[in-house]
C-alpha cells in the first residue's frame, strides 16, 4: 500500500518538474480584471479516465486591498489527489497555483489548524471527505464571519484574546497535600470527558450567528465550552470567581441555544449542552 | 525524502536542459563549494529590518483594511439555525402584532377606527370561507411555532436532549406538529 501511494504521489509530481523552472515558477493563475470574474485553473496534464472535481475556493489578496475577495476554481483529478479536502488543497498549492494560501499543520484532526467552511459548513479539511459525486462542486470559505488575513486564512486574535480571558488554567491557593499533585475521584474526572478534548479550532464559534453578531462581547461556544471545562474540575477553587465573570447580559447569556456550535464539531462535542449546565450552575 | 529525491531529479533534469543556468549556479558557488548545498534555496527575495512597534503599524494598517468573510449567506441550511431564526421571527410577529393593534385599540375611538370585538367579529363573518380559512392559518402559524419550539427550548433549559440527532428530531416534529395545530386553529368553526 505505501509503495503504491509513493509511485502515485510520483506521477502526480512529475509531469510538472517537466517542464522548466522559469515557466513553472508563477503557475498559472490568471488574475481577471473584474473581481466577480471567475478563471478555472485546470488539472495539470489530465488522464483520459480522470475523475475531475471542481472547487471553488475564497480568494482575497492583502497585497491588493482594493479588489474585492473573489472565487477561484480549481479542477482536480481525484484519482491522483488523497481522500481529504486538505489533500486537495495541498495538491492545488504544490502543483497548481502556489499563491493559496491556507493554515494547516497535523493532517489528522488534533491541531486545528485547517479549520474552515467547507460545503457551508465549518469543518477541518483534514477530517473531511472529499465528496465523491464529481458533478457535485465544492466550495470553500474562510471560517464565517472573520476578519480574513489572506485567502482561507481567517483572523483569530479576538478568539485567542477571549480565550485567556477565561483564565484557561487550574487556580489553586494551597500547595497539594502530598506535594506533588492534586488528586481527584475517578467520577470526577469523567465529568472533564466532552470538555478537555476541544482543539480550539474555533469552528463552533464561528458557526454560531449570535457568536457572529456579537463576537466583541459574547465569548462563544468554543471559549464558554473551555468555561465549564473549568467550572467543571473539582480540584479547582475560583468557581465562584468564574461565575461572576459570566455574569452579565453578553459573556454567557447570548447564547440562544442555536445549537449549530454541536452540529458543527469536528471533534463531536457538544459545546450547547455545555453552556446549558452553565446556566443551571448560575441559575441555582 | 521524497522531496529530496524530488528536488534532486529537478535540479538534473534542469541542468541537462539548461546547461548555462547550471553553469551559472555552479560558478556562483566556487568559491565556496562548501556552502553549495545552502546556496541552492536562496531566493530572489529581499527583506526589510524592522522595529516590533513599525510591524505592529503595518498589522493595524492591514487589519484596517480586512473583509468580514461571508456568513449567513453561505452557512448550509440547517434544523438547528434556521428553527431558532424561525422562532426569533415568529417571536417578533406574535409581540409586534400585539403592540400595534393595542396601540391602534387605544387611539381607535379618536379616529373613529371600529375596533371592537363586535364590529370586528362582523367584519371577519362577512369573508369568503377560503379566505377566513386562510387568515386563521396565517395567524395562528407564528403563534402555535413559537409556542412549540418554546417547549423545546425549556427541555433545553434543562439541559436535555442535547444530541445532534434528537436536536433534528424535535426540530421536524415541532414543525410537523405546528401545520397540524395550525390546520385544526384554521378549520375551528
Amino acid at each position: 500500500m505505501a509503495a503504491r501511494l509513493t509511485t502515485r504521489a510520483f506521477t502526480a509530481v512529475r509531469p510538472a518538474l517537466r517542464s522548466p523552472m522559469g515557466i513553472r515558477s508563477m503557475a498559472t493563475v490568471v488574475h481577471p480584471k473584474s473581481p466577480s470574474q471567475t478563471s478555472t485553473v485546470e488539472e495539470p496534464a489530465a488522464s483520459p479516465d480522470a475523475k475531475i472535481k471542481t472547487f471553488h475556493i475564497y480568494r482575497w489578496n492583502p497585497d491588493e486591498p482594493s479588489s474585492k475577495p473573489r472565487m477561484q476554481t480549481y479542477t482536480l483529478d481525484l484519482n491522483k489527489t488523497g481522500p481529504m479536502v486538505l489533500d486537495a488543497l495541498i495538491r492545488i498549492k504544490n502543483e497548481v497555483d502556489p499563491t493559496l494560501t491556507f493554515r494547516r499543520s497535523c493532517r489528522e484532526g488534533i491541531c486545528g489548524s485547517c479549520a474552515m467552511n467547507i460545503d457551508g459548513v465549518n469543518t477541518l479539511a483534514c477530517l473531511c471527505r472529499i465528496p465523491n459525486d464529481t458533478k457535485q462542486e465544492t466550495k470553500i470559505y474562510p471560517l464565517p464571519h472573520t476578519y480574513v488575513v489572506k485567502d482561507i486564512v481567517p483572523d483569530l486574535t479576538q478568539f485567542y484574546k477571549q480565550y485567556k480571558s477565561i483564565k484557561p488554567y487550574l487556580q489553586h491557593s494551597a500547595p497539594a497535600p502530598d506535594g506533588k499533585e492534586y488528586l481527584q475521584s475517578k467520577e470526577d474526572r469523567k465529568k472533564l470527558d466532552g470538555l478537555y478534548e476541544c482543539i480550539l479550532c474555533a469552528c463552533c464559534s464561528t458557526s454560531c450567528p449570535s457568536y457572529w453578531w456579537n463576537s466583541e462581547e459574547y465569548l462563544g461556544p468554543a471559549v464558554l465550552l473551555q468555561s465549564y471545562r473549568w467550572l467543571a474540575d473539582s480540584r479547582d477553587e475560583k468557581k465562584e470567581e468564574r461565575k461572576a465573570a459570566l455574569d452579565n447580559s453578553m459573556s454567557l447569556y447570548r447564547c440562544h441555544t442555536i445549537l449549530n456550535c454541536s452540529r458543527t464539531c469536528p471533534k463531536g462535542l457538544n459545546p450547547g449542552l455545555a453552556i446549558a449546565e452553565i446556566k443551571k450552575e448560575m441559575a441555582f | 525524502m521524497l522531496a529530496q529525491r524530488a528536488t534532486q531529479q529537478s535540479l538534473r533534469r534542469l541542468a541537462a536542459s539548461n546547461p548555462s543556468t547550471a553553469s551559472r549556479m555552479v560558478f556562483k558557488n566556487f568559491a565556496a563549494p562548501l556552502a553549495v548545498g545552502s546556496s541552492m534555496h536562496t531566493r530572489p527575495v529581499t527583506t526589510q529590518k524592522m522595529t516590533p512597534a513599525d510591524s505592529y503599524e503595518i498589522l493595524v494598517a492591514q487589519r484596517k483594511l480586512r473583509p468580514v468573510s461571508p456568513h449567513l449567506t453561505i452557512y448550509q441550511p440547517q434544523m438547528p439555525w434556521i428553527a431558532s431564526g424561525l422562532n426569533r421571527i415568529t417571536g417578533s410577529v406574535l409581540s409586534g402584532g400585539f403592540y400595534v393593534f393595542g396601540a391602534a385599540y387605544l387611539v381607535s375611538p379618536l379616529f373613529g377606527w371600529h375596533l371592537d370585538s363586535a364590529s370586528m367579529a362582523a367584519a371577519f363573518g362577512s369573508l369568503p370561507m377560503a379566505l377566513k380559512v386562510a387568515t386563521k392559518f396565517v395567524v395562528a402559524l407564528p403563534f402555535t411555532f413559537h409556542t412549540m419550539n418554546g417547549l423545546r427550548h425549556l427541555t433545553w433549559d434543562l439541559g436535555k436532549s442535547f444530541a445532534n440527532k434528537t436536536v433534528i428530531k424535535t426540530g421536524w416534529v415541532v414543525t410537523g406538529a405546528t401545520i397540524a395545530s395550525s390546520l385544526y386553529l384554521a378549520l375551528l368553526a
